[in-house]
């Protein structure tokens, strides 16, 4: 065997090596995911609408943990700050809707304008190490809570109600709350996947997997990590917004108001069990969450305990999360942004029969 | 292969390495190295650069940890050892580069060298009569002083933790011959109290004045063994440069066992 | 005259800022931990000092050493553990330990002790017991006890690191954790002796804390370690006495802020962090936090 190998090299006649970008398990995983869409989106019409809200929960938590993911698994930003742009969302949709502008067109608003905001605020923490980094980024969020809390008009520290969605059913505004959230979920990692398959997301895996020699290659570092994080307060902003419809208020303070520690606490946490790094984790690491935190909910403060516990265990004993621990048990990946290189002779399970053994 | 030397005594190796194969990664830097030290000797380790010299020795601190292969001190296995504990036992290295602790003085950074230092003639005071030119000089900090007083300050350190092992890792990298020698001066002193040399030098004829064994390392290959006294100039360079040996005939591992051997050239 | 006592307020409260920053800047300089958990330790120990003192019933000065020794050595023990665990595995790794810890801290704390703030009895007679100098300036001698003892911890802590035999081991693991090794030292064993020390200080500043105002489990984070932070990119890393500075000059600028409008306490002294971050990252001493 070896011998043919060597002749044939010898020969100056390499082995055709195919490149692609999928394997044999993302068309049908592709084609699952559209129907999972569908599925999701039907979820109002035979759910109860305290199901439904508990879903809503989830798909804000889940758009938190993708765009986390982008930052630490992707970019190598550790922030725990992100419940500024959280918090900021929640304003812009309050504040249009003050003056009469829809809180679901509100929804996009909420998204360009932390993305907005996100670019002083990336200009004052960008040189930073990572870990003060992430203080910084601490520091700004509750920065802009203090500075929020000073503006009476729109509530100041004690928030305000959010306006112009009194005229509808409670169920009704539930189930298009929750359609909004999906919807932004479903942008949210949809925009991850194309990001990362893009040559932003080439960008960035070579960043992470070594900086300097990124750096020497010309790679445009600060720039591709700015594009992150204003694209991921972007999709915390959009998720603030969510938030804001949800509970038809915006409350800025520390406990449990928008702009609380927990809300990355629970993004954060999310990510590390469910696995950093890939596009999958977020997903796995945000069902982990909800089922805890629902069999939690009696005990108050205990589910924050607990999932703090278990991230760090993972972090520590299973460092790619639980879906780390699929994949490499059982080797599938359904978002692919990697590269398959079939070996020569190698070929999809399906035609095995007609393949050389 | 047969080696004239003072070793046929009846004193005990101190360090012995057998076969002893490392990696950086999956780059194999040695490839079943040997050697043996014994009490009161200088047994110095050349080659080019990249030859893996600079590895055996951090390997031998305990720096870097061995595909294969054991390390011996003094009788006991040292192999999967802490480097503070081979430090604590009397494994001392001078690594390359220096590598002082820039925020300390000189006396600081000498009594760190203290802090877990054995019972033995060697204190400050003693390396400050080594290098007169310390004692005034001891409230400095070290950054800004001279490559060689550096080295100095490196080997003082060294010093008064009480080897009984000194590893040298290229004492003479980016210092001007001068300073060199005049640090290579200190060696017999050292000797003298009892400590066994085991070094790393990129510069041939200093090792070959100082040394009383040498090895030439090649790509992680031994490709010469033996005593100043008995291994030729072109021996050396030929084990240095990595030409066939067959040209030059000579006690090389790589002959025949019934090679003539052609002693002084 | 209302300035003036505001602005020696605010010194004076600086050095209680620096006494909660060391301990950040320690862990930091020697470990390159940057402990996002600091801040709840410090609220940990003021509960602990809750705890001793309401079953010892000792005045609150005689429990902080019991709360000091005890965080010390829960500070090394989670350093051996935990913490060099999470070195080893990467910078990322270790923040999301630390954080994990603040978390589960502030919300254990949350659970067993309420929400509601606490504070540590000094006798009411100390608490607002000043002397005034002149006619207008009106000094409390809480807060000035509460300055010297902050300063004698620092001034401690720099002695011990430049003249002990293992401050000078802490500085050098800091400087090159190998060549230490080299030297015989057991960098983990250090490790934890850095981090008992930053354990132990900000215990005592988390005392005083309690005994200047409240805790509650929140402030860890609220608060505490924005400030310390603050404090330390003020004054600079590396510097024990840049801390000092920093903290002194974020106190002056919060007590500056509130005396223009209370809501604006917190925020003019982020302002001034924010300002400094920007015109000159290494601080206004040491070498700064910017990589």
């Amino acid at each position: 065997m070896t011998e043919q190998v060597e002749a044939s090299s010898r020969s100056a006649d390499l082995p055709d090596l195919r490149v692609t970008r999928s394997r044999r398990n993302t068309l049908p995983s592709g084609i699952g995911a559209l129907v999972l869409i569908v599925v999701l989106f039907a979820f109002p019409y035979y759910v109860g609408p305290g199901t439904t809200g508990i879903m809503v929960q989830g798909l804000i938590v889940l758009t938190l943990a993708s765009m986390w993911n982008l930052l630490a698994g992707y970019a190598g930003l550790v922030s725990v700050g992100q419940q500024a742009f959280f918090g900021l969302g929640a304003y812009f949709v309050l504040i249009p809707a003050t003056h009469g502008i829809t809180p679901w067109f509100g929804l996009v608003i909420a998204a360009i304008g932390a993305a907005v905001c996100a670019v002083p605020l990336w200009w004052l923490v960008a040189r930073l190490r990572l870990g003060y980094f992430a203080i910084a980024t601490w520091v700004l969020a509750s920065v802009v809570m203090l500075v929020i809390e000073q503006i009476s008009s729109i509530g100041g520290g004690t928030g305000e109600p959010l306006p112009g969605l009194s005229g509808m059913q409670p169920a009704v505004l539930t189930a298009y709350t929750y359609w909004a959230a999906l919807t932004v979920a479903v942008l949210a990692i949809g925009g991850v996947y194309l990001l990362l398959r893009s040559k932003i997301g080439l960008t960035l895996t070579a960043i992470r997997d070594d900086e300097r020699a990124a750096r020497s290659s010309g790679v445009r570092v600060g720039l591709a990590r700015m594009g992150v994080f204003i694209a991921a307060a972007a999709g915390c902003g959009a998720a603030g917004g969510v938030l804001a419809i949800e509970q038809l208020q915006v409350v800025p303070g520390t406990a449990g108001g928008v702009f609380s520690v927990q809300w990355t606490a629970e993004m954060a946490f999310a990510v590390i069990i469910g696995g950093l790094g890939t596009i999958e984790g977020p997903i796995l690491g945000t069902i982990v969450f909800m089922v805890l935190q629902q069999k939690l909910q009696s005990y108050n403060a205990w589910y924050l305990i607990v999932l703090g516990v278990v991230a760090i265990a993972i972090a520590l004993f299973a460092r790619r999360g639980l879906w780390g621990l699929v994949v490499d048990r059982f080797n599938i990946r359904l978002f692919p942004v990697g590269y398959h290189l079939w070996a020569p002779g190698e070929k999809r399970k399906r035609q095995a029969a007609h393949a050389a053994p | 292969m047969s080696k004239i030397s003072i070793r046929t005594g009846d004193s005990a190796p101190l360090l012995e390495v057998r076969d002893l194969v490392v990696h950086h990664g999956q780059l194999r830097a040695l490839s079943g190295i040997s050697l043996t030290v014994f009490p009161g000797e200088v047994y110095a380790l050349i080659g080019a650069n990249g030859a893996g010299k600079s590895t055996l020795l951090r390997t031998i601190a305990g720096l870097h940890h061995p595909t294969s292969g054991s390390i011996s001190y003094d009788g006991r296995d040292v192999t999967g050892l802490r480097p503070d504990k081979r430090a604590t036992a009397g494994i001392v290295m001078v690594p390359e580069g220096r590598r002082l602790f820039p925020s300390l003085t000189l006396e600081d950074n000498l009594k760190v060298g203290m802090s877990f230092a054995r019972k033995g003639p060697w204190t400050i005071d003693r390396v400050y009569e080594l290098f007169p030119w310390m004692k005034e000089r001891r409230g400095q900090k070290t950054a800004q002083m001279s490559g060689g007083e550096q080295q100095s300050v490196a080997i003082g350190r060294a010093l008064v933790a009480n080897p009984r092992m000194l590893l040298l890792d290229e004492l003479s990298l980016g210092l001007a011959p001068v300073i060199v020698q005049r640090i290579y001066a200190m060696l017999p002193q050292v000797l003298e109290s009892g400590i066994t040399v085991l070094l790393v030098e990129q510069d041939v004829s200093q090792a070959l004045r100082v040394a009383t064994h040498l090895q030439c390392l090649l790509e992680g290959h031994v490709t010469l063994e033996g005593t100043p006294a008995e291994v030729t100039r072109e021996q050396v360079e030929a084990a240095y440069f990595g030409a066939s040996s067959a040209a030059f005939g000579g006690t090389t591992p790589l002959d025949p066992p019934n090679g003539s051997s052609h002693g002084l050239g | 005259m209302a300035w003036v006592n505001a602005i020696i307020q605010g010194i004076l409260i600086g050095g209680l800022y620096a006494l909660f920053a060391c301990g950040l800047s320690l862990m930091f300089g020697v470990m390159k931990v940057v402990n996002l958990a600091h801040g709840d330790l410090a609220v940990l120990a003021g509960y602990i000092g809750v705890g001793v003192i309401a079953v010892t019933h000792v005045p609150v000065l005689w429990s902080i050493p019991v709360v000091v020794v005890l965080m010390a050595g829960i500070g090394y023990i989670l350093q051996r553990s935990l913490i060099q665990g999470a070195i080893s595995r990467g910078e990322l790794t270790t923040l999301i330990v630390t954080f994990g810890l603040s978390i589960i801290i502030e919300n254990a704390l949350q659970q067993f002790f309420t929400a509601n703030s606490r504070g540590l009895g000094v006798g009411d007679s100390f608490i607002t017991a000043s002397f005034s100098i002149g006619s207008q300036i009106t000094i409390a001698w809480l807060y000035v006890v509460i300055f010297v003892l902050a300063v004698v911890v620092l001034l401690g802590l720099s002695l011990y690191l430049s003249r002990s035999r293992y401050g000078r081991l802490i500085r050098a693991v800091a400087d090159d954790q190998e060549a230490a090794q080299l030297s015989g030292a057991n960098y983990r064993h250090v490790f934890g002796i850095a981090a008992a020390i930053a354990f132990g200080t900000v215990a005592v500043a988390g005392m005083f804390e309690g005994m200047i105002t409240t805790i509650s489990p929140t402030l860890g984070t609220d608060t505490i370690l924005l400030f310390a932070f603050a404090s330390v990119v003020i004054g600079g890393l590396g510097s024990l006495w840049g801390t000092l500075l920093g903290g002194v000059i974020l106190g002056v600028s919060q007590a500056v802020g509130a005396q223009i409008s209370p809501s604006w306490e917190q925020l003019a002294g982020y302002a001034v962090f924010l300002l400094v971050l920007v015109i000159r990252p290494q601080g206004l001493v040491g070498q700064g936090a910017t990589s």
